[in-house]
C-alpha cells in the first residue's frame, strides 16, 4: 500500500477511535445541568463580589438551586429587585433584602491627629502598615492612602483630610473595602442603623487621647446611658451591638470625644424617601 | 534499570532539565497562573497528572503502533490528537465520578490539553530511548519540576506585587525579568545530577 495513504488512514482511524470514545463518554457520563441553577444565575448581577458568602454568583446560584441555601435575599448589591426575580424562579416568597453599607470606623482627620513620620514608601496601605504601623501616630486608624478607594467597584470611597469616607448613596455593600483595609476599620452594617463608633483604637484612654482628640477613650459613659444595654466597652473601645440598638442616639449625646456619631446611613435604594437627610461627613463634630 | 537510575531521571527532570526554567516550555501557564500560590499548586498538580497519563498512553502508541509501521514521523500529530482526547475524557470522567477532584483540577485541565510541556515530555521520553517505567519516572520528575517552578515563582510574584517598579516595568515586563533571573539560577544545577551517585 502507498505509505502516504496508509499514514492518512492510520491517523484517521486513531482520530475516529478518540472521537467515538469521547462521544460515548459524554453521553454515558453526562452530568445533568440544573436548569433552575442556570435561570437563577441569569437573575443575579454577575459581579462575583462574594457579598452573599459564596465564591461568586455561580456558587450562590448552585446553592439556591440545590436547596442548600433557602434565603433569596443574600445578594446585597442586587437588592430587592434581584431577590424578587430569584424568588420568582424558585417559586418562593421574596424576602426583603437588608441593604448594607460600609462604615469607616475612624474620624482621625489631619486636624485631630498627627503624623509621626513623613511616609514616602509604596503608595499602598498594606505596605505602609508594615512600616511601623503607618504614618499616623494612631496605628489603629485609617492609613489614608486609599487601598479601599482603589478596590471599590462603585467609586463610592473618597479620601478627605487624610481618611477614607464612604458615599452612602453609591455604596452597594459588597464589602470589598472591608476585606482590603489592613487595619480592619471598615465594617458592613445594615443601613437601618443610626449610630456608629468612629474609632478603632484599642489603647488605654490616656494613650488614645495623646494621639487623637477624636478617639474612644473607653470612659463607659455611653454604656451607662444606653437604655437598651447595646453598648459594651471591649478592650478600651466602645462597641455597639446593632441587634439591640434602638437608634435613640443617647450615646452620641453623652460621648466626651464625639467619637460616637449619629447619622443616617441609608444607601442608594432608599434615597427617594424625602424625610431622609444625608449625613454631612466633612463637618461631623470636628470641633471636638 | 536500577533504583539509582530512576532517581537520577527524576532529579534531572526537576532540576537540570526543568521544563519551564531550563527549556522554556509551558511558559503560558507559568506566567498566567502563577499569581497565587493556590492556583499555582492546582495547576501544577493537574500538569503532573496529565504528564503521567499522557506518557502512559503515548509510549505504547509509539512503540507498538508507529515504529512497527514506519510511521515515526507522525509522532507529533498523533501525540497531540491522543493527548487532547485523553484530557477531555479524563475531564468528563472526573466530573462524573470525582466532583471534588474536578472542582480542584477542572478549570486547569482544558488549559493543558495542548500544552507544549506535556507534549515535550512524551516526545523526550521516546528520543531519550527510555523504557516504559523510565518514561513514567521522567514524566513524574518533569511534572515535579514544573510544580517547583510554579511554587517558587508564585512566591516571587507575591513580592513583586508589593514592590513599586518604575512605570515602564509595571506588570508583565518586571514579571519577565524576575522569570529570567529565576531561570538563570537554575543553570547552576548543570552537572549536579549526573554526579549524584559518583
Amino acid at each position: 500500500m502507498n505509505p502516504i495513504i496508509f499514514a492518512v488512514i492510520a491517523v484517521a482511524v486513531i482520530g475516529l477511535i478518540c472521537s467515538v470514545v469521547l462521544a460515548i463518554a459524554s453521553k454515558v457520563m453526562a452530568v445533568p445541568v440544573n436548569e433552575t441553577e442556570q435561570k437563577v444565575r441569569e437573575c443575579l448581577p454577575g459581579a462575583n463580589c462574594g457579598a452573599c458568602g459564596y465564591a461568586g454568583c455561580d456558587g450562590y446560584a448552585a446553592a439556591l438551586a440545590s436547596g442548600e441555601e433557602t434565603k433569596t435575599n443574600k445578594c446585597i448589591p442586587g437588592s430587592d429587585g434581584v431577590a424578587k426575580l430569584v424568588a420568582g424562579v424558585l417559586g418562593v416568597e421574596a424576602e426583603d433584602v437588608i441593604e448594607q453599607v460600609a462604615l469607616v470606623h475612624c474620624l482621625g482627620t489631619c486636624d485631630v491627629t498627627k503624623d509621626k513620620m513623613n511616609y514616602q514608601g509604596i503608595e499602598s496601605c498594606k505596605a505602609a502598615k508594615l512600616f511601623y504601623g503607618g504614618r499616623g501616630s494612631c496605628t489603629y486608624g485609617c492609613l489614608g492612602i486609599g487601598d479601599c478607594m482603589n478596590v471599590c467597584p462603585q467609586n463610592a470611597i473618597y479620601m478627605d483630610k487624610g481618611i477614607a469616607h464612604v458615599d452612602n448613596e453609591l455604596c452597594i455593600g459588597c464589602g470589598l473595602c472591608a476585606k482590603t483595609c489592613p487595619n480592619g476599620i471598615i465594617t458592613l452594617v445594615p443601613d437601618v442603623i443610626r449610630t456608629m463608633v468612629t474609632c478603632n483604637n484599642h489603647d488605654k484612654g490616656a494613650v488614645t487621647r495623646k494621639v487623637c482628640s477624636h478617639g474612644c477613650i473607653g470612659c463607659m459613659k455611653c454604656v451607662k446611658n444606653c437604655p437598651a444595654e447595646a453598648i459594651s466597652v471591649v478592650s478600651n473601645l466602645a462597641v455597639i451591638d446593632y441587634t439591640k440598638c434602638q437608634n435613640c442616639g443617647k450615646c452620641a449625646e453623652v460621648c466626651v470625644t464625639g467619637c460616637i456619631m449619629e447619622a443616617d446611613f441609608k444607601g442608594i435604594w432608599n434615597t427617594n424617601d424625602p424625610d431622609v437627610e444625608k449625613p454631612e461627613w466633612g463637618e461631623e463634630k470636628a470641633e471636638d | 534499570m536500577s533504583f539509582k537510575a530512576l532517581v537520577v531521571i527524576v532529579m534531572a527532570g526537576i532540576l537540570v532539565n526543568n521544563y519551564t526554567l531550563r527549556q522554556f516550555l509551558g511558559i503560558c501557564p507559568f506566567l498566567g497562573v502563577s499569581k497565587e500560590l493556590k492556583n499555582a499548586t492546582g495547576m501544577s498538580i493537574a500538569v503532573i497528572f496529565v504528564m503521567l497519563l499522557a506518557t502512559a498512553v503515548t509510549w505504547p502508541i509509539q512503540m507498538f503502533l508507529l515504529v512497527p509501521n514506519n510511521l515515526g514521523y507522525l509522532q507529533t500529530v498523533v501525540f497531540i490528537l491522543v493527548i487532547a482526547a485523553l484530557v477531555q475524557l479524563v475531564e468528563i470522567a472526573l466530573k462524573k465520578f470525582m466532583p471534588p477532584l474536578y472542582n480542584a483540577l477542572g478549570v486547569f485541565l482544558p488549559l493543558i490539553t495542548t500544552n507544549c510541556a506535556v507534549l515535550a515530555v512524551t516526545i523526550a521520553n521516546i528520543d531519550s530511548g527510555y523504557t516504559f517505567v523510565e518514561s513514567l519516572f521522567n514524566a513524574l520528575g518533569s511534572g515535579l519540576g514544573f510544580f517547583l517552578a510554579m511554587v517558587l515563582f508564585s512566591g516571587v510574584r507575591g513580592h513583586i506585587e508589593a514592590s513599586d517598579p518604575p512605570e515602564s516595568f509595571k506588570g508583565l515586563p518586571i514579571t519577565l525579568v524576575a522569570a529570567a533571573i529565576l531561570s538563570l539560577s537554575f543553570f547552576g544545577f548543570n552537572g549536579v545530577v549526573e554526579n549524584l551517585f559518583a
